[in-house]
């Protein structure tokens, strides 16, 4: 699709969009509520008019085909199916409208829940079944048209944490099992980074940056991306002749071409190494540690540098030599890094808790 | 902050731990005893009444006097009417109910419509009457409908001016109970408008209307201040012919009459009722 | 604005334009649908009540005007029948009667009942439901012979608010359980309770004022349904604002008084609904 926008009143939902999608690659769409994710997919759906640009499938132009008559499958975030059918008859339903003889409609649908693991609920009604089952006869429905497109608007978002990661995994399985090409929306940056093939951030109607998880994550386009995804510290440095000093510490930047003077360099924690301040070879910066946040495996520690303070990621190990109140050294790999000329605006990094 | 250790609404403790436990549900007492008194025992003597003789002693046949072709004649003009007015206002009510949910949810119309609804749903009896009448009557201001004394259509009519705004009030938050996800997901899948009210949107509907068009019956078959301002000279209906027995000279024996009529209508009532009531759990399970 | 994109193949080049939506086209049709229903809709239920109005302003001969039938709402009388305006009186102090009663018997054993004995809720609510089900005429039959008994004739019409009482339990319970249900009864009263309130304060004072709009929905329902209250009165032969006008009528068919207080008593309760249905918007109301 290209060239897309779209307005409500004044308010600008989609500004010039541009964006291709190869065949049976999983795109996922990421950002903030509001920054126009979900109006793409359902401008893709036909559920929403473009105002300007258009969009083709395959080759065919379908901006002016109505919802039903393009061959997309989409899955919903909640109130998927319909709630007087039962699970056999929801998935079925695609296909008789397609007026395919009943013999044929539930041997596919038998087969499309197969596919997602649940022909055994074939008869139950959606109330019987818990969130994350709806949503897999919800993507068993949406495939069992052979749709050319899979859309997902964010249908991870309303279930349990423990259920959203299997039924993620679940569902890229499957993806790429059948091979469809494939359009995810997210406001969860970890469920974009695990499943995609590429990850489309935006922002304000805009795509930031499209390119491979690895990619976006360490090699941000624009500073909104390196605060949106994943976790950034925000520090003074300045830049002479292609490289940011930051507190002490010489960095390589991502971008060749930034002027020399002020700027805030965005370091990511797992860069930050922490050393006791008793340790053999203390790093150039002194500080206290505040909190230490247990993740499980790694943990996040809050450092102190008297004027500002910043994160450090470690291994839980390493963090618990090093508790509240402890004085230590950082020292910051030499990983390239984004600067930002002035104070942008740091990205809403989370719209939901 | 004087604490008052009594209270109109019955015995209960006022501090707990400092008197001996009072039952908590000896607070719903006044309750009880008022709608026992009020509610229940009228019912109860309808009944008992209905089953007995002129001269006190049980005659539980007197069932079968509802059969009687006279009392059959009532109950049939009384289901006429509920019928017509219950289909037409449930139908009307139900396409203004759906203009009124695909507008605005907080929208002018949207509020003016409630609130009109609320107003004329209870607006029956004497005063719905006389206006149809200055504006359909013998004198009408718009035209005089020849039709306007028969039975049931001048009735009916009038009768299904507060029976839409009731269909409105029951059946507007089931329409608004159908999510819009549903309708996208039909379209998704490929269905046209038609389709998707064939195989979804109706039949999700179905059970809150059929329910809301037996409360418009039940409503109908209760009303009796409209259709007497209407037209009192002849009884059409079960309640009037109860106002008849009621207010006859002849004694007790009419008494047992309207007695009669009335668990007559009481049981044609809670039948509709109990069908709207398993009709509403459906239509709640969906919808809600 | 725009070339060439496409999902999956080799693009083709169809110029940039402007797509008329499908979902626009679709909207307006609707919103055709929409003023088409509202226009007729809207007549049939203004044209009864213009007529009413008309009637009101109607003079001595067919066609003529007057406002002699507002003016007489004050005033008329006539033989055999008791003055309209001691009827009009009746009727609001059987209101306000019928009002307080509903309200001082409810609200306590509503929040009671949600406090302290939960396991009676269902059968409140099923007797609250019930006159839905035993329709007025019923209990006037039933009635019938306690009111026989007690010479109801020297007792004023103000007798009536026991039964009204009965008649408006559906409608205030309904409105009086939404507000309940909006509001986290048992936190409130804990609360309450841990700073020394005594039971009768927790009602009154705490929970009772948390939930005036559903109290105020329920006195308007209360009071709309008194107002325009007519089979018991009629049938138990007391005068009524309802039974008043019936009698006019019948005595002098289309007095103009009989649609001016008909009228007069329309706009006032459209009003106070109109009004309850801004001020419950603050909570999300029922619809």
């Amino acid at each position: 699709m290209e060239g897309l926008s779209r307005h409500y009143g004044p308010v600008v939902a989609l500004d010039r969009l541009d964006l291709t999608l190869q065949p049976g690659e999983l795109v996922a769409l990421l950002g903030p509520s509001g920054c126009g994710k979900t109006t793409t997919l359902r401008l893709l759906a036909g559920l929403e008019d473009a105002d300007t640009g258009y969009i083709s499938v395959g080759g065919k132009d379908i901006t002016r085909l109505s919802a039903a008559k393009r061959d997309m499958g989409m899955v919903f975030q909640a109130y998927s199916l319909f709630p007087h059918m039962t699970v056999r008859q929801n998935v079925a339903f695609g296909l008789r409208l397609r007026r395919v003889s009943a013999a044929q409609r539930d041997k596919r649908a038998i087969e499309m829940l197969d596919l997602v693991g649940l022909a055994t609920q074939a008869d139950r009604y959606p109330h019987q079944i818990s969130g994350g089952q709806q949503q897999r006869v919800a993507l068993a429905r949406a495939l069992a048209i052979e749709p050319q497109v899979l859309l997902l608007d964010e249908p991870l978002s309303a279930l349990d944490a423990k259920v959203r990661a299997q039924l993620r995994d679940q569902i890229r399985r499957i993806q790429l099992e059948v091979g469809i090409t494939t359009l995810f929306v997210t406001h969860d940056q970890e469920e974009a980074l695990a499943i995609a093939d590429r990850v489309g951030v935006m922002r304000e109607g805009r795509l930031e940056q499209l390119a491979p998880p690895t990619e976006v994550y360490s090699r941000p386009a624009t500073a909104f991306v390196a605060e949106f995804v994943g976790l950034s510290n925000r520090l003074t440095g300045e830049v002479r002749g292609g490289e940011v000093t930051v507190r002490g510490c010489t960095l390589p930047l991502v971008e060749r071409d930034v002027p020399d003077g002020q700027v805030v360099a965005l370091v990511r924690p797992e860069a930050v190494t922490l050393a006791s301040h008793t340790a053999p070879e203390p790093g150039p910066l002194v500080g206290t540690v505040i909190a230490v946040t247990f993740l499980g495996a790694t943990s996040r520690v809050t450092v102190d540098l008297g004027d500002t303070t910043v994160l450090a990621q470690l291994s839980t190990s390493d963090a618990s030599a090093l508790p509240a109140g402890s004085r230590v050294t950082l020292t910051i790999r030499p990983d390239p890094v984004l600067v930002s000329a002035s104070s942008e605006p740091a990205a809403a990094a989370d719209e939901e808790a | 902050m004087a604490v008052a250790t009594t209270t109109k609404t019955g015995a209960r403790p006022s501090r707990s731990g400092r008197r001996p436990s009072v039952p908590a549900w000896v607070g719903t007492v006044p309750f009880f005893a008022y709608v026992a008194v009020f509610l229940l025992l009228p019912t109860g003597i309808v009944v008992v009444d209905a089953l007995k003789n002129p001269n006190g002693s049980w005659a539980f046949s007197n069932i079968s006097e509802l059969g009687n072709p006279l009392v059959r004649g009532y109950f049939i003009g009384s289901l006429k009417l509920c019928l017509l007015s219950s289909v037409s206002g449930a139908v009307f009510g139900a396409i203004l109910a759906y203009a009124v949910a695909s507008g605005n949810p907080d929208g002018v119309v949207r509020r003016l419509y409630i609130s009109a609804s609320g107003v004329l749903a209870q607006f029956g009896g004497v005063t719905l009457a006389f206006a149809f009448l200055v504006l359909i009557g013998p004198v009408g201001l718009l035209f005089h409908a020849s039709w306007y004394y028969d039975f049931p259509w001048g009735i009916g009519l009038i009768y299904t001016y507060f029976q839409i705004p009731l269909m409105v009030l029951v059946f507007l938050p089931a329409i608004d109970g159908l999510k819009v996800q549903w309708r996208e997901a039909s379209e998704n899948l490929g269905s046209s408008a038609w389709q998707y009210w064939r195989y979804v949107g109706g039949p999700l509907l179905a059970p809150a209307f059929l329910g809301a068009t037996l409360l418009l019956f039940a409503n109908a078959l209760s009303a009796f201040a409209t259709i007497q301002a209407w037209e009192n000279q002849i009884a059409y209906i079960v309640p009037q012919q109860i106002s008849t027995a009621l207010s006859s000279e002849v004694g007790l024996s009419n008494v047992n009459v309207a007695d009669l009529l009335a668990l007559g209508m009481v049981i044609l009532v809670a039948i509709v009722m109990t069908g709207y009531a398993l009709l509403q759990r459906r239509a709640a399970r969906w919808l809600r | 604005m725009a070339a060439v994109t496409s999902l999956g193949e080799t693009p083709i080049a169809p110029p940039a334009r402007r797509p008329r939506g499908m979902q626009a086209r679709r909207r307006r049709r609707l919103n055709a649908f929409r003023y088409v229903v509202f226009t007729v809709f809207g007549l049939f239920f203004i044209l009864p009540l213009l007529a009413m109005a008309r009637f009101s302003l109607e003079g001595a001969t067919l066609g003529s005007w007057s406002l002699s039938g507002w003016r007489q709402i004050a005033s008329y009388q006539n033989t055999g029948i008791p003055p309209l305006l001691s009827a009009i009186e009746i009727t609001l102090e059987l209101a306000v009667i019928t009002c307080v009663v509903t309200l001082v018997l409810l609200v306590p054993t509503m929040i009671w009942i949600r406090l302290r004995v939960q396991w009676l809720a269902r059968t409140v609510e099923f007797l609250c439901l019930l006159p839905l089900t035993i329709p007025a005429i019923v209990l006037v039959v039933g009635l019938g012979p306690i009111y026989n008994r007690i010479q109801h004739y020297s007792l004023s019409a103000l007798m009536l608010f026991w039964v009204y009482v009965i008649l408006a339990l559906p409608y205030a319970y309904r409105a009086l359980a939404a507000g309940l249900s909006a509001i986290d009864v048992t936190t409130l009263a804990e609360a309450a309770r841990s700073l020394g309130a005594s039971w009768f304060s927790v009602i009154v004072r705490v929970i009772a004022p948390n939930m005036w709009q559903a109290i105020l929905n329920a006195l308007l329902l209360t009071a709309a349904l008194v107002l325009g209250e007519f089979t018991i009165a009629y049938l138990l032969l007391y005068t009524n604002l309802q039974e008043e006008l019936y009698a006019i009528s019948r005595n002098t068919p289309n007095a103009s008084v009989v649609f001016s207080t008909s009228t007069a008593a329309l706009l006032f309760a459209f009003a106070l609904l109109l009004i309850l249905s801004y001020v419950g918007r603050r909570r999300r109301g029922r619809g």
